[in-house]
């Protein structure tokens, strides 16, 4: 691993692992300690994310093992490259109900890109060269290597396993000729062009290619939650995010486009709505890295399969600017009818504390999130200037997420502030890990947006459910400040909006380890614009309905 | 598209790895197909398996369930047989137990449709019978239902007439594969 260039593994020792924890005592690899093993692959997570590069988690069998099951979810459904090691009960004891013994292969393999079971120390060097090439080739995802106890403990000779060699898998890069041809073609005739920009998109640095691309054609871009920073949002004909939750524009956009491009994005339901009403009318061009993303969902005209920023730049020289100032300007004038918005007064909103954190940060710091309602507003009002600067847990929305990945991401970018915005639900899903934040003096700031209740689920049960409230209160929540100082991290209360920008400068200036903020919002706030789950994008509400709502036919 | 189900007969050429069925497995079962039938073989270089899978559902569901399959890191190729081109044969083993009749109806039944007496004993007899599996449930449904005690049967098993994406894997010259792991 010292050869694949690794500089942390996050994780946490137990029996089954401790030969790899004895070797890391003389290793140049930096174990950092967490609390919980999700933590650990949340903090990968986060690192991969921030830098590109592999997340690597070390764990212990059994419940060690069983804890990362989340975080190897949240890595496969976001593409993110991570190798996750495990220790493993010795192979002579496998399948006997030995302690801490779990089947972790057997359990984990929905939920990674590839694993191992290495039952033989002259396998190892294959093995991890194998799992650090998967990884991050082609569209990256974490692979597990189960390590039993023996094999850990056995001296290893092989020699260099050399690169690695896999039958049948194949890392696409450049996109046929013809189907390149055939897609700029389609483009010349449009006249309402439209780029639909995903996390391909970051994960294979196309930001600037497609700016570019943009700019030639005069197209509007719309970026997905994932996509977030690919493109800078706050560049002239970025419209910001699309779908469910997304601005009232880019989502206009998405209705009136004659042509929609989805580069490194794959029609997630949160993007589509009702996917037999989505773009029916516009030409459909898909590039993905990932085959099986094609005609998933939405069909396309055409679809380009290779590697988003390689695919664009074959574009590139092919096209040239569209008539397209007409819809430009139809665009601009959206963005004027529809302006993302929120009450001014009527106490501390979310909405505006974090509009004044994109205005404190300059949109120069790394925002994580979690997942909820913070995490979409968080998405409207920060906006994201640069590649990689922008985490948050998009396919499997995973709770809990949003501190620990800041940890990591802060571990892999020092001088780069970095803010994780979470909720009062889900930070407490992964707040021991405070303490890791603390010992390593890493100045991630915490911004709580705290309305004492799961709010998107609540908003959901006001909306869709007669406001039957049922498991969102959470009343019993602690005084996070007093819980920060708790382990020796800075706190701040803010109360009134007349204190969010004295409060954030603070934070944000304070350099001398994590520091913790807790907004104490209004409760019942609403996301919006809002598409209802499963409904066309036509459904879009504005702002909150009058008349009651049917129940939404898409999950959550 | 329409939604009609078919049956589709996939191929497969796999790595030989620990655990490579489970993965395939979950591929079906995650959307909640069933595998109809299942043949596994080592394939004609030493480290690879050839399989045959049949599975019931819409084309467009099973196009999905190809892609994955073809997604995982240990299978080598995966393809949906569209039937035209494929040579499907099925091999099944049918033990009959005598009734008051005797057997010997149902032996000269089964030797008319080509299967063959592999073992026979005062009370029983044992037929192996290959064919298409149409010709096989047609020979099954003749035979008189107390006759059959036990039915089993190999599932499935393909191969292209013509050249296969396979051929460098099926004894051809390998172009894409390592020499055999150690």
């Amino acid at each position: 691993m010292e050869q694949q260039g690794v500089e942390y593994i996050f994780g946490l020792s137990g029996g089954a692992a401790m030969p790899i924890f004895d070797a890391l005592v003389d290793s140049s690899i930096k174990l950092i300690l967490t609390r919980h093993e999700q933590g650990a692959t949340h903090m990968a997570d986060g690192y991969a994310r921030a830098t590109g590069r592999p997340g690597v988690v070390l764990v212990t069998s059994g419940p060690g093992a069983t804890n990362t099951v989340t975080g190897l979810l949240t890595a496969l459904m976001d593409s993110v490259p991570m190798v996750v090691l495990t220790g493993q009960t010795p192979s002579f004891n496998l399948g006997k109900d030995a302690f801490q013994e779990a089947d972790v292969t057997g359990i984990t393999y929905p939920v990674v890109k590839h694993s191992y079971l290495v039952t033989d120390v002259r396998d190892v060097p294959r093995v991890v060269s194998e799992a650090f090439y998967l990884a991050q080739s082609g569209r990256p995802g974490p692979v597990l290597i189960d390590l039993p106890k023996d094999v850990t403990s056995a001296p290893c000779t092989a020699p260099d396993p050399g690169p690695p060699e896999i039958p049948g898998y194949v890392v696409p890069a450049r996109a046929p000729k013809a189907e390149i041809a055939k897609a700029a073609e389609l483009i010349a005739k449009s006249r309402r062009p439209l780029l639909y920009v995903g996390h391909g998109a970051v994960i294979s640095g196309a930001g600037e290619a497609v700016t570019q691309l943009a700019r030639k054609l005069g197209a509007p871009v719309v970026n997905t939650l994932l996509g977030k920073g690919a493109v800078d949002e706050t560049s002239e004909h970025h419209l910001g995010m699309l779908g469910m939750h997304g601005t009232a524009y880019a989502n206009k956009a998405v209705i009136g486009c004659d042509l929609i491009m989805a580069i490194g994005a794959r029609w997630d339901d949160r993007i589509t709505g009702k996917v037999d009403a989505f773009c029916t009318k516009a030409t459909r061009i898909h590039i993905d890295i990932d085959p099986a993303e094609f005609d998933k969902t939405v069909t396309s005209h055409v679809q380009l399969l290779g590697d988003a920023r390689q695919v664009v730049e074959q574009l590139l020289p092919l096209v040239s600017r569209l008539d397209s100032d007409a819809w430009l300007a139809e665009c601009a004038q959206y963005r004027r009818d529809f302006p993302l918005g929120y009450p001014d007064g009527g106490g501390l909103r979310a909405q505006h504390v974090l509009d004044r954190l994109n205005a404190t940060t300059e949109g120069k710091a790394l925002i994580t999130t979690d997942v909820g309602q913070h995490q979409m507003w968080a998405a409207q009002f920060c906006l994201t200037r640069e590649n990689r600067m922008w985490l948050s847990s998009g396919g499997a929305g995973t709770m809990g997420y949003g501190f620990p990945a800041a940890i990591g991401a802060q571990f892999a970018r020092p001088d780069t502030p970095v803010w994780a915005v979470v909720g009062d639900g889900g930070f407490q899903m992964t707040l021991s890990e405070l303490a890791t934040a603390a010992i390593h003096k890493l100045p991630v700031k915490i911004l709580i947006i705290n309305n004492n209740y799961l709010g998107m689920v609540r908003q959901w049960q006001e909306l869709f459910f007669d406001n039957r409230l049922s498991g969102v209160d959470l009343e019993g929540n602690p005084d996070f400040v007093k819980l920060a100082e708790a382990y020796g991290v800075k706190g701040f209360h803010i109360h009134e909006p007349g204190e969010v920008d004295r409060v954030l400068q603070e934070a944000h200036g304070y350099n001398g380890g994590p520091c913790l903020v807790e907004a104490h919002v209004v409760k019942e706030d609403n996301v919006f614009p809002m598409i209802p789950a499963g409904a066309p994008l036509e459904d879009m509400l504005i702002e909150r309905p009058d008349k009651k709502m049917d129940k939404p036919v898409g999950s959550t | 598209m329409a939604a009609t189900d078919h049956t589709h007969t996939i191929s497969l050429v796999v790595r030989d790895k620990p655990g490579v069925l489970v993965r395939i497995a979950l591929v079906f079962a995650r959307r909640g197909f069933n595998i109809e039938s299942l043949s596994v073989s080592p394939g004609a270089i030493e480290g690879f398996s050839r399989m045959t899978i049949t599975s019931n559902g819409t084309p467009g569901v099973l196009e999905q369930i190809v892609k994955h399959l073809s997604k995982l890191v240990d299978v080598v190729f995966a393809t949906d047989h569209g039937g035209d081109d494929a040579l499907e044969e099925e091999v099944a083993l049918v033990k009959l137990r005598a009734n008051a009749d005797g057997l010997a109806g149902a032996v000269a039944l089964a030797r008319e449709r080509g299967a063959s007496v592999v073992h026979q004993d005062d009370g029983r007899v044992i037929l192996c019978c290959h064919g298409g599996s149409e010709a096989i449930d047609g020979l099954l449904s003749s035979l008189e239902h107390d006759h059959v005690e036990e039915i089993v049967r190999s599932g499935k098993i393909v191969i292209d007439r013509g050249e296969s994406d396979f051929a460098d894997l099926l004894g051809g010259a390998p172009k894409s594969v390592p020499p055999p792991a150690r």
